[in-house]
């Protein structure tokens, strides 16, 4: 039941409605209607055939890798995918649309609803439904110049495959709408089929939000935010939106269906065009384009070759390695994560040690040259070398992190890095005799403060040992022997 | 040269018989297309260096083509590679496509001297070859008549005799109409045997290229030529090319050949009317069997037409607006450059057609209008489907007129579309269709017989054409 509003605040008189329409770029070998590569960051205008051109006379042909993609990911969302494959123009005019008409999918998207589940801020489960995923081309690129009048064209991008993955009006905060890119980021990064980078583009978010009273029935009028770049954008663009709207019916303004744009600098939204300045984008069966059946063995044998997603290998690692959930979690966050703990554990025999080793040092090197697994240099085979030379005591725990930080930078292998170096620990006795009696010389102080009778003061004269040794003493080994010479 | 250049097999022997460098033979056909062309302006312009350059490449290729040396007109809406490619349109001045149409490859692999530039109605939106930008074609029985359209400039310069044969294209009778007021042999292939690569769209689910020819012969060979799967047309069907050369002698006997009452209407002029009663007769007596069929729904044809064409014209031609290629107006804004550039690159028919496709296709008005079209047009394909359970062709008048005076029929657009109510329920359900000539009305000037076969139906059409050619009296 709905509470008498006089006893609400502000922030619980009104419940806030978001949808999200993210476009996810696909990363095939080439583009969706012609045999063009799609590589980022080529010459301008160099990617380019008469077909992504869309000179005269040209006619698309569709890559079927894109439908293999397109299927893999309404699979892993949870949706039926259509019986027939059928394609729209939509018409609209701007320069870096050759065609003048986006070839896309109107009325019978790739695939009808499905879900995605996030956790709330307070440990519980949500389902986030998806309205549909459908395949479209994408746009070229203008470049405006910034001191004549004129702008340029770039259509290496044209033509590019693209998936509008549209969610229902399910979150009711921008909290859930940032949690809900971030699980759909993961699921899509699992299937690999594209690089799912917002600063580069292949990630899009487009957010759709209304308010109304609490306990309404009818949604408010639609606000659709573009130009939103990063997942944080996302989130700040959407409180802004939420508050504006919220002051704005607090001041008893009506709110105008509209769309409007994030700011990034000013952190605010400013009105692009309202509801009557929208396109009419006039949607038509693409003639060039003949409809035709999916069938069942394609779906069926997409979905039996679907690699293993992020919840469903969650499971598996409770039950292979009886992990704890914060450890599953770190691991599982990305499938090369997972692939790399999963190597390292295999070669090294070492379970616990490659869990530890992951969630550590790992993801320290990752935060810290702010990339991905792919961006270091780092094999699961390179990784177990690590583990099993300081799980077997060959290198100490302080020398194996320098080893480790090495094998990432050069990608060489730990053994050669440990041989070359002579980094091997040393547990001799007779090789660390005479460090030991040269720390307990220097060190009177510690020296007669653990023959007092205060242990911890030995701790000191190993590190002493450790730091004349170069890292390479087993400090086992050295606490015994500098105690069997102070005792 | 004009008998010279009267069919394949006419001017293969005299081309055998020549003595001299193919490249000589090219100039005088040059030549004679250039002095022909000033009186019938079957070609935007005749280019001689371009097409002497074309023979050095034939002359290469070596004499075994089926096509060898053989003159093709190809209309200005066919794509070749480095050549001017204009629709006869002022917004694509100067536009020389940087590739070859799939039918191109494929003449120019048999040996054909392919000679672009062939006039035509502006995109194909025409009947009477009038609305070219660059001034119309006329027709070489009568210059002060039509040749027909839009493929008049192909039909013309075959008739002129300029060429031994052309390429059109046909949306809604674009090949059959201009074909028949011409005296010609013209054939609009089932939707989907030829690809369309390169083919500068119109109404993409209605195109399709066809030869254009002085004898039945000859549109059998070059159709046996262009057709066929192309992998970059997705519309273009994988379904084995027939030998249809080979298949024409055989008789008719036996052969059911409907006739439609909705066809024989009023409005079609009476010598037309008598000219293909004639031609039944002559089928009659070669052991055909003429039945009545109905095609109840062709009273809707011409309105679903110019619903669905227009809808994918607008859209097709949205390309043109000078940000990439062909004409740009000078212009302050990206806005005023589309519309100036649009404005001034296109004539009135163009724009007519623009504005009503863009207007079925409009939010709010999609079902009442394009949707309907739709489903109109599957009835009719669906009235052809029982027709052809009775007959094994269909048989009518090409054009309801023979050729009409220029400028006759420009201030009303109407009569104009109606040139092509037979001609259009053959693209709306995507069948072939060939129009031959079968005599003269009382000027003077050829009256068009319309045949109508099954999907991909194009030998038995061939054949039926064929007896006719061989017994005609007219």
């Amino acid at each position: 039941m709905v509470k008498v509003d006089s006893d609400m605040t502000d922030h619980t008189r009104y419940e806030t409605v978001i949808g999200l329409e993210v476009h996810l770029q696909l990363n095939t070998r080439t583009k969706t209607f012609c045999g063009c590569s799609i590589k980022f960051g080529a010459e301008p205008n160099t990617q380019v055939c008469p077909v992504c051109l869309g000179l005269p006379g040209s006619l698309p042909v569709f890559n079927r890798e894109v439908l293999n993609s397109g299927i893999k990911v309404a699979l892993s969302l949870g949706c039926d995918i259509q019986k027939t494959m059928k394609f729209d123009r939509k018409n609209y005019y701007y320069p870096d649309l050759p065609k003048n008409y986006q070839i896309s999918q109107y009325d019978q998207p790739l695939s009808g609803r499905g879900k995605i589940g996030i956790k709330l801020e307070d440990g519980t489960r949500k389902e986030i439904g998806i309205t549909r995923v459908h395949i479209e081309e994408d746009a070229g690129k203008l470049l405006h110049s910034e001191t004549d009048s004129y702008s340029l064209v770039d259509l290496n991008r044209t033509g590019t495959p693209l998936l509008e993955i549209v969610s229902e009006p399910d979150m009711r905060s921008p909290y859930e709408a940032y949690e809900y890119l971030v699980k759909l980021k993961q699921v899509l990064k699992y299937l690999d089929v594209s690089d799912c980078n917002m600063e580069e583009g292949s990630l899009r978010c487009d957010a759709n939000i209304s308010i109304r009273k609490r306990g309404a029935r009818e949604f408010g009028k639609k606000v659709e935010i573009k130009n939103m770049n990063s997942f944080k954008a996302v989130r700040e663009g959407l409180l802004f939106e939420e508050e504006r709207q919220r002051e704005e019916l607090e001041e008893g303004r009506e709110l105008t269906q509209e769309t409007r744009l994030w700011d990034e600098d000013k952190r605010v939204t400013v009105s692009m065009r309202s509801k009557e300045a929208s396109h009419d984008y006039r949607y038509f069966p693409e003639p060039d384009l003949v409809p035709f059946e999916i069938s069942a063995d394609l779906v069926d044998g997409i979905r039996r070759a679907m690699p293993e997603g992020p919840e469903e290998k969650k499971i598996r690692f409770a039950a292979e390695y009886g992990m704890g959930e914060k450890d599953i979690e770190v691991l599982t966050a990305e499938k090369d994560i997972a692939d790399l703990f999963e190597g390292a554990a295999g070669l090294s025999g070492d379970r616990t040690g490659a869990c530890n080793w992951v969630k550590g040092e790992v993801m320290m090197h990752l935060k810290e040259r702010e990339t991905d697994v792919k961006g270091l240099k780092l094999s699961p085979g390179n990784l177990a070398q690590v583990i099993k030379l300081a799980g077997e005591g060959k290198i100490s725990n302080l020398v194996a992190k320098e080893v480790l930080r090495e094998s990432i930078d050069t990608g060489r292998d730990p053994y050669s890095i440990v041989k070359d170096k002579g980094l091997e620990q040393v547990s001799n006795a007779d090789a660390l005799g005479e460090i030991v009696s040269k720390v307990i010389r220097e060190n009177e102080r510690s020296v007669s403060d653990f023959r007092k009778g205060k242990d911890a003061a030995l701790g000191f004269l190993v590190g002493q040992v450790m730091k004349l040794s170069g890292g390479k003493a087993n400090p086992k080994v050295a606490g015994e022997l500098l105690r069997k010479a102070l005792t | 040269m004009k008998d010279t250049l009267n069919g394949i097999a006419n001017y293969r022997k005299w081309l055998n018989a020549q003595k001299r460098a193919f490249s000589d033979i090219a100039s005088d056909i040059a030549e004679n297309a250039a002095k022909v062309n000033d009186s019938v302006h079957s070609f935007i312009s005749v280019d001689k260096d371009e097409i002497l350059l074309k023979a050095g490449n034939v002359e290469k290729s070596g004499h075994s083509g089926a096509l060898y040396g053989v003159p093709v007109a190809v209309k200005d809406n066919i794509c070749i590679k480095d050549v001017l490619t204009t629709c006869a349109s002022r917004i694509l001045e100067g536009f020389r496509p940087p590739y070859n149409a799939t039918v191109i490859e494929k003449l120019e692999k048999a040996g054909a001297l392919v000679i672009g530039r062939a006039n035509m109605d502006e995109f194909a939106f025409g009947s009477s070859c009038e609305t070219s930008c660059y001034g119309p074609t006329r027709n070489p029985w009568d210059i002060s008549r039509v040749p027909g359209g839009s493929s008049g400039g192909a039909a013309a310069a075959v008739a002129a005799g300029q060429v031994v044969a052309s390429l059109g294209s046909d949306t809604g009778g674009s090949i059959r109409q201009p074909g028949a007021l011409c005296g010609i042999v013209a054939l609009k292939p089932t939707y989907g045997r030829v690809s369309r690569y390169g083919l500068i769209a119109f109404a993409s689910s209605l195109d399709q290229i066809g030869p254009m020819t002085r004898n039945v012969e000859d549109s059998a060979k070059l159709l046996e030529i262009i057709a066929g799967h192309d992998p970059k047309d997705s519309t273009s069907v994988d379904i084995e090319v027939p030998n249809y050369s080979k298949e024409l002698g055989g008789g008719i006997e036996g052969l059911t050949i409907g006739i439609p009452g909705e066809y024989f209407i009023e409005g079609i002029a009476k010598d037309v009317l008598l000219r293909v009663k004639e031609a039944m007769e002559v089928y009659r007596k070669l052991g055909a069997r003429i039945v009545d069929i109905s095609l109840p729904h062709t009273k809707y044809a011409l309105s679903c037409y110019y619903i669905i064409a227009p809808a994918e014209a607008s859209s097709n031609l949205a390309r043109y607006e000078g940000v990439h290629y062909g004409r740009r107006a000078k212009a302050n804004d990206l806005i005023d450059m589309y519309i100036k550039s649009r404005n001034e690159g296109f004539g009135p028919e163009v724009k007519r057609r623009v504005i009503l496709g863009t207007y079925v296709l409009s939010s709010g008005y999609y079902d009442a209008f394009y949707l309907k079209a739709q489903k109109v047009r599957t009835k009719i394909k669906e009235d052809f489907d029982a027709a052809f359970k009775k007959c094994d062709i269909i048989l009518t008048p090409t054009s309801p007129t023979t050729a009409f005076k220029i400028g006759e029929r420009m201030d009303d657009p109407l009569s104009m579309y109606l040139s092509d109510v037979f001609t259009i329920p053959a693209n709306l359900a995507g069948l072939p269709a060939i129009s031959i000539p079968c005599g003269l009305d009382g000027s003077g000037l050829p009256v068009g017989l319309q045949l109508m076969g099954k999907p991909f139906g194009e030998a038995t059409l061939f054949k039926a054409a064929y007896a006719h050619e061989k017994n005609n009296i007219n």
